[in-house]
């Protein structure tokens, strides 16, 4: 501890390396989160990825036959992938945000100097990285069943970062609002599932009735699903330029409400 | 320099109370500095605004110069906060809370180490660092809550109820911890139940009920300010019942214990020689602690009735 004399005036706050280090400790401490309930985070994606791929791949995608030119199973392996990036990174960033609400450990980060939209980026970038963890563990998954090549990387990796950090978005928002766990597993158990499944993760909307598939046009997972896809297999039924557009409004849109709200103390402050 | 300045500060909650009503307060540099008050005062709410955990609705607060509606980021570094309630992670080790604690304030993980060994090993929780905090006992996890708070090295120390629940041996060597960090310059504002412990370690104080500070004074000059002092006579002999002593107020606080409230310009000879007359025999007499106690208890009683 230092002296009275040199407490005397308080030196200028480095703020470049507070706001550094800040968002690093907060991204590490998401990491070893993580990892450290590997068995809840990083498995049950990767078990539930092998019985989609055995039951609709293996049994009955044998029946269904190929589908926009490709065999079923290589086709449903995108969509399986940013089905757990979806799942993944939405639920890490609302389970454990929540949980700090709850358990009041928000509040280590609340008295601290770093400014709302660092603790946000913060905790959205724990959320990528879990859901890029699991995604990895669903690939490989997926390369036990089917050969998956890889046509545009950077539409994979930019269509499953930028969906990763939507839903990461997402999560947030919803455990700033959530008073109790049963608002946090209401959207993704009445939302989130529902739009994954009818986001073309399983066919290619193309095989729908025509109302259906303008209906499907209105699901924001359509667009990320099929960029994903397009990155691996080259095809897509919407436009791949569109999917990004969305993707960066939906970012830019949800970034700029979790600061805001956050700056205001809705659910956290009082 | 002000440690703490604020003025007119005013907080109105969403369900209509109204828990301060114009607060105006200031805290030397290095001072230790007692915020009292009786339960639902605004302590609490005093402490979360100018820790930027409750919002406030009028007025101003700065830190050591910086205010927090103009330099929240500066303000906010200059504080290291001990909450009332227990508020880490009790799943995590002792070690990775406060190591992760300095990050939040900008300290490189190298140098949070070594300060995590400092303050662990200072608060004797060292050998506990490794074990999940929920297994820790409730004098452990304030320690943990005080060890965190330093971890950034504040300038301003504030301890809401840091004593609450702990056992006298432990709650001893916290005060000479705290009493260490004060003296090395760190400024300290403690609230308290304690009222002993108040008055043992603090300088100044001030008391705040319904929202507003009712009091504020150099510690010595409230102590000052009581007329009578309160000692505790230990009797050889039991008694049924209190002797009449005028113009002393005795009473019994058990059959062996007689409570004396003697003017502060009395003779005690004389309070002897009436105790003799009623064949009363003192074995041993000492002066009860609390002063500050009553002198709290007069002036939140004045305040209710107001």
């Amino acid at each position: 501890m230092s002296s009275l004399a040199e407490n005397a005036i308080p030196p200028p706050l480095a703020l470049g390396r507070v706001r550094w280090v800040g968002f690093q400790t907060i991204v590490i401490r998401e990491f070893h989160r993580i990892i450290r309930i590997w068995s809840q985070t990083i498995l049950p994606s990767a078990v539930t990825a092998t019985l989609y791929f055995v039951i609709f791949g293996t049994v009955i995608g044998s029946r269904i036959g190929p589908m926009g030119g490709f065999g079923y199973m290589m086709y449903i392996a995108p969509g399986l992938i940013m089905q757990a990036v979806i799942n993944n990174s939405y639920t890490n960033v609302v389970s454990s945000f929540f949980g700090a609400k709850f358990g009041k450990h928000v509040e280590e980060l609340l008295v601290s100097p770093l400014p709302s939209w660092l603790i946000v980026s913060g905790y959205v970038t724990g959320g990528v990285v879990r859901g890029v963890m699991v995604g990895l563990a669903v690939t490989a998954v997926a390369l036990f069943f089917t050969h998956l090549p890889v046509l545009h990387p950077l539409i994979v990796v930019g269509a499953a970062v930028l969906t990763s950090v939507t839903f990461s978005l997402g999560g947030f928002l919803n455990a700033m609002f959530a008073k109790n766990f049963d608002q946090v597993s209401i959207i993704p158990t009445f939302l989130l599932s529902p739009l994954t499944y009818l986001g073309g993760v399983f066919y290619s909307i193309t095989r729908l009735p025509q109302w259906a598939q303008h209906l499907s046009l209105a699901d924001p997972i359509l667009y990320m699903v099929n960029a994903f896809r397009f990155g691996f297999l080259g095809v897509s039924d919407v436009g791949v330029g569109e999917a990004f557009a969305i993707m960066l409004i939906a970012v830019a849109g949800l970034f700029t409400a979790a600061v805001v709200l956050m700056d205001r103390g809705a659910g956290i402050r009082e | 320099m002000n440690a703490l300045s604020v003025r007119e500060l005013t907080k109105t909650y969403r369900n209509g109370v109204q828990a301060l009503k114009g607060i105006d307060l200031s805290v030397e540099q290095g001072d230790f500095f007692a915020l009292l008050g009786p339960n639902g005062a605004g302590k609490t709410t005093l402490i979360g605004i100018v820790t930027s955990l409750v919002k406030k609705t009028g007025g101003e607060a700065s830190i050591f110069g910086y205010d927090i509606d103009r330099d929240l980021e500066a303000a906010k570094s200059c504080i290291g906060v001990v909450p009332q309630e227990i508020n880490f992670n009790l799943f995590e080790t002792p070690e990775t809370i406060v190591v992760n604690q300095a990050g939040f304030y900008g300290i490189p993980r190298p140098v949070a180490r070594e300060r995590a060994e400092r303050y662990l090993k200072q608060l004797q929780l060292w050998d506990k660092r490794k074990h999940a905090s929920r297994g820790l006992s409730g004098g452990m996890k304030r320690r943990l809550m005080i060890a965190r708070a330093l971890m950034h090295e504040p300038r301003l120390l504030i301890l809401d109820e840091p004593t609450a629940g702990v056992d006298i041996e432990i709650r001893r060597s916290m005060w000479d911890f705290l009493r260490q960090i004060n003296h090395s310059g760190t400024t300290i504002i403690l609230t308290t139940h304690y009222l002993e412990e108040a008055e043992t370690l603090c300088r100044n104080i001030a008391i705040i009920d319904g929202g507003r500070i009712i009091e504020r004074d150099r510690m010595s000059n409230l102590l000052r300010r009581l007329h009578t002092e309160t000692f505790v006579i230990s009797l050889r002999e039991p008694l049924a019942q209190a002797p009449s002593l005028t113009p002393y107020v005795a009473r019994l606080t058990d059959e062996h214990t007689l409570e004396v409230e003697v003017s502060k310009d009395a003779n005690l000879n004389d309070l002897f020689a009436r105790l003799s007359a009623h064949g009363i025999e003192a074995l041993s007499m000492r002066n009860k602690v609390n002063r500050l106690e009553e002198i709290f208890m007069r002036l939140v009683d004045k305040g209710a009735a107001a």
